[in-house]
């Protein structure tokens, strides 16, 4: 890349600052700015300088919660790809019926909100549980419920890329003589790095900031960064033990970003990458026939499990099984009125996660832009900073929202506010899922088309663009799951009366009564539905001439 | 590049123009806005009844639960994202007048109130409903041994195994139970409120995070789907579970332990810093009205502060208003709350 470096001119320079603005600009505004005061207000009471909070946290066993929340997400993330890589493989390199419908039912999980899929794994391994073992209480249960919510990452991050790699070098590697476990590791594998680190990097962050998971099946014995910082925010209101809580967690994390930056540096791999089509196939022998099956049939046993949990509760009524939870979600309580009106409720999740994916795929293009083509310590840094709120509280970003957005316009508690904290936590997807392949987009094919007499925009326009439109829609997938199901943030904004699709699962869980009970649950029902579907609809949103670009 | 530029300059553009339709400081001069937590809930009558009384538009806007509600106020402090708060309740109080969020405000309607739920005599708050937070027991549980009649009940090893409570670090019931059982037992003598804990551990106790957990993870008498009988909810949930029966019912399947239940008044007051406090008081005066306080029963489960409310039938025939129930002085609770929290969890979670 030395070669692009030298040929970076004034004119590029130019270029690549009015595309890094946007994002920059956006960063700064709903991101650095508000978690700055919220911190400062924090460490700073009454204008003096609260030193005695980092005594007191340490003392208070900061240490040892940071060292818990470490290597539970390094444990999450790790075991996530074991059980992810099989499925990822067996995705990108064999076509089987059901394949798209069961692509976009993976990603349900991910979306669920954590009380919920709480339940649903308590019938499973709670007391009395179908499973017959009990992990509740236990880091297993953690570890379970994480690499449950997160597999769907890794299976769209890394089969992304799988699904591209020529298989042509593999068997070449076979002809050469070696063995299968040779071809994956010293072949593979190394091809996919990018692909991998990157998803490890979000399944990480994803984990280190856990906090619905870890209240609810850890059992309050078991504390993450982040479940002491909504103790010490909400219920404590210690603003100055919540700043330093949430700068060892901003600490954590860009330390692990930045080394995971200048890995994917040294690491990124120029490769001819090939159409998805020609690289998937049918299986042929009986033996890729029973791989096929036996991964899908796994996969989906573990992803699938908890949802089928809540769907068979919210259809077993009080009267037998039926659908009269469903019916019951439109119809007026007591006092004469709906406790949510479930198709405003769909509606405001659809609108908001349009917004907050067209935010997220405009913003997070643009930065990929940046990160991809130009080098050096400012764009490590620069990708550091979009990955940040991914890895930050959601209470420091929802409080920091009040405090800093009140001028020049008061955004405090406009709706805008909410298809805007998801599309913070959403940019890191599309990014995530566009550099990878922009790196790998050969500089030779680019090269090729300039030497031919294409100018640079015509080069970008037929050569990156189809390969990066493929990823930037798979980036996008992920966008609209994070907004549809994000109940973070926006549980800390004063928000308008738009109660999203998790809100209205939570407004029926918050009373008691068998019907609230069997109405949330048809609720999330929904939000599995549409979910799914919206995935799915981006999926096959790419534009026409992708498939064999 | 460009192609993305000029898309973005028009959505930013547009979300621009949409900020200032809809949302942010341009509320019109006939808005009234109410800060809350995610538990309020008003029909849509009621707000048109507010609407024709007043010609004043009601925009709710929630904010969490309620500590998180009081704490984004303080943090507003004088410069609010609204004009009235409702949902301070009696653990949180001392905060929220410490913090100066709020102009005082004497209504007209305040001689209907029951006695005694006032709690600052300058009126800067005032109440507008009140729960009790209870034991309930599954009474499924309770047909061969007797159901637990006090809170020391719980201690004995008849009932080990049977209750699960919610952390008080992060559930509003849970710390109203932890101020219950320190009311009850006293921080002197030979048997405080920690030997009683102490006591609940080795009968092992079960924590959860919230109410939602508690309720329908654990307990039993609820959605069914936990294995403990005994839970700490409000006097108000048996008749909740007989309104949102499925099938309906004659008769609720849970009950309430009316010993040692803890009263939390919810409060409501002008938040410092208004834009339009003549609207404030006519939305406060309507929280107070008989319009909206003979729905709260009903939409949030908890009891109406005008006494002449009548309540609904199944309030009557499924549930008791605890005669007698424990309260504390909220500047008591604002003083010891985080050193009780923190001393409850080395005793219960260490």
């Amino acid at each position: 890349m030395g070669l692009h470096r030298a040929a970076l001119t004034a004119r590029s320079r130019l270029a690549l600052a009015v595309v890094a603005a946007p994002p920059l600009v956006f960063l700064l505004a709903f991101f650095v700015w508000p978690v700055a005061s919220i911190v400062a207000t924090g460490l700073f009471p009454s204008g003096r300088f609260a030193g005695g909070a980092f005594r007191r946290a340490v003392e208070g066993g900061l240490p040892g919660v940071a060292w818990f929340t470490l290597w539970q997400a390094a444990a999450s993330t790790v075991l996530t790809l074991l059980v992810a890589l099989p499925g990822a493989y067996v995705f990108a390199r064999y076509d089987f019926p059901g394949k798209r419908l069961l692509r976009a039912l993976f990603a349900v999980p991910f979306v669920l909100p954590t009380v919920v899929v709480g339940t649903a794994f308590l019938a499973l391994i709670g007391p009395g549980g179908l499973l017959g073992i009990r992990l509740d209480g236990t880091i297993w249960a953690i570890l379970a419920a994480h690499v449950f919510f997160n597999v769907a990452v890794v299976l769209r991050t890394v089969g992304g890329l799988w699904s591209h790699l020529d298989p042509r070098l593999e068997e070449a590697a076979r002809l050469l003589g070696a063995s299968r476990g040779q071809v994956f590791t010293r072949v593979t594998l190394p091809l996919l790095r990018p692909a991998l680190a990157a998803a490890a990097s979000l399944v990480f962050l994803f984990t280190f900031t856990s906090f619905g998971t870890v209240l609810l099946l850890g059992g309050p014995g078991l504390a993450t960064l982040e479940v002491e910082i909504y103790r010490h925010t909400t219920a404590l209101f210690d603003l100055p033990l919540a700043a330093v809580l949430a700068l060892v967690q901003m600490a954590g994390v860009t330390a692990v970003l930045l080394a995971y930056s200048r890995y994917q540096e040294r690491r990124a791999v120029e490769q001819a990458l090939r159409p998805a089509i020609e690289v998937a196939r049918r299986p042929g022998t009986p033996a890729e026939r029973a791989l096929v099956g036996g991964t899908v049939a796994g996969t989906a046993l573990l992803l699938l499990g908890p949802p089928a949990v809540l769907v068979a509760r919210s259809l077993n009524t009080g009267e037998g099984w039926g659908l009269g939870y469903y019916r019951a979600l439109g119809r007026p309580g007591r006092a004469g009125a709906l406790l949510v009106d479930p198709l405003r409720a769909v509606g405001n999740s659809v609108s908001f996660a349009l917004v907050a994916t067209a935010v997220a795929l405009v913003v997070g293009l643009l930065a990929a832009v940046v990160i991809a083509y130009h080098r050096g310590r400012a764009s490590r840094w620069f990708d550091t900073l979009l990955m940040l709120p991914l890895g930050t509280s959601a209470v420091t970003i929802g409080f920091g929202f009040l405090l800093a957005l009140d001028a020049p316009v008061d955004l405090r508690s406009s709706w805008l506010l909410i298809p805007l904290a998801h599309a913070l936590v959403a940019v890191p997807f599309v990014v995530r899922a566009v550099v990878p392949v922009m790196r790998a987009v050969r500089t030779r094919l680019r090269e090729a088309a300039a030497v031919l007499g294409a100018p640079p925009r015509r080069v970008w326009r037929e050569v990156d663009l189809p390969l990066v439109s493929r990823a930037a829609a798979a980036g996008a997938g992920f966008a609209a799951a994070v907004s549809l199901g994000e109940f973070g943030a926006t549980a800390f904004i004063a928000r308008p009366d738009t109660p999203t699709l998790p809100l209205a699962v939570f407004r029926f869980l918050g009373q008691p009564g068998r019907l609230n009970f069997g109405r949330a649950m048809a609720m999330s029902v929904i939000l599995m539905v549409v979910t799914a579907a919206a995935v799915a609809l981006i999926d096959r949103l790419r534009p026409p001439g992708l498939e064999e670009f | 590049m460009r192609r993305l530029v000029v898309p973005f300059v028009v959505l930013l553009t547009a979300a621009g123009a949409l900020t200032t339709a809809c949302g942010g400081d341009s509320a019109p001069a006939g808005t009234v806005r109410l800060l809350t937590h995610d538990s309020f809930f008003i029909s849509d009558d009621a707000r048109a009844a507010f609407t024709a009384a007043t010609g004043l538009r009601l925009e709710v806007r929630r904010a969490g639960d309620a500590g998180s509600m009081v704490n984004q106020a303080v943090l507003t402090a004088g410069n609010p994202v609204a004009d009235v708060l409702y949902g301070v309740d009696t653990t949180f109080l001392s905060r929220s007048l410490d913090a100066d969020l709020f102009l005082p405000y004497q209504s007209p309607l305040l001689a209907g109130l029951y006695p005694g739920l006032a709690a600052d005599p300058q009126h800067r708050v005032t109440p507008v409903d009140f729960g009790d937070v209870c034991l309930n027991y599954d009474k499924a549980a309770f047909a061969t041994i007797p159901s637990p009649q006090t809170l020391a009940d719980l201690a004995d090893p008849a009932y080990r195994g049977l209750l699960v409570v919610q952390d008080p670090s992060t559930s509003s019931p849970g710390l109203a139970f932890l101020l219950a059982t320190i009311a009850t037992f006293g921080e002197e003598g030979p048997y405080t409120w920690k030997n009683y804990w102490a006591d609940l551990r080795a009968n092992d106790v079960r924590v959860a995070a919230g109410w939602e957990e508690a309720y329908y993870g654990a307990f039993s008498g609820g959605a069914g789907e936990g294995d403990r009988p005994i839970v700490v909810s409000y006097a108000s949930s048996p008749p909740a579970e007989v309104i949102y029966a499925d099938p309906p019912v004659g008769e609720a399947p849970t009950a309430v332990v009316t010993d040692g239940c803890f009263r939390q008044v919810e409060f409501a007051g002008i938040l410092r810093g208004t834009r339009n406090e003549s609207a404030a008081r006519a939305l406060l005066d309507f929280l107070l009205s008989e319009r909206f306080q003979e729905e709260v029963p009903l939409t949030m489960f908890v009891f109406p502060a005008l006494a002449s409310v009548e309540l609904p039938p199944e309030f009557v025939a499924h549930t008791r208003v605890p005669t007698a129930p424990l309260t504390m002085d909220p500047a008591r609770i604002e003083a010891n709350r985080d050193r009780w929290i923190a001393e409850w969890a080395s005793i219960v979670l260490r």
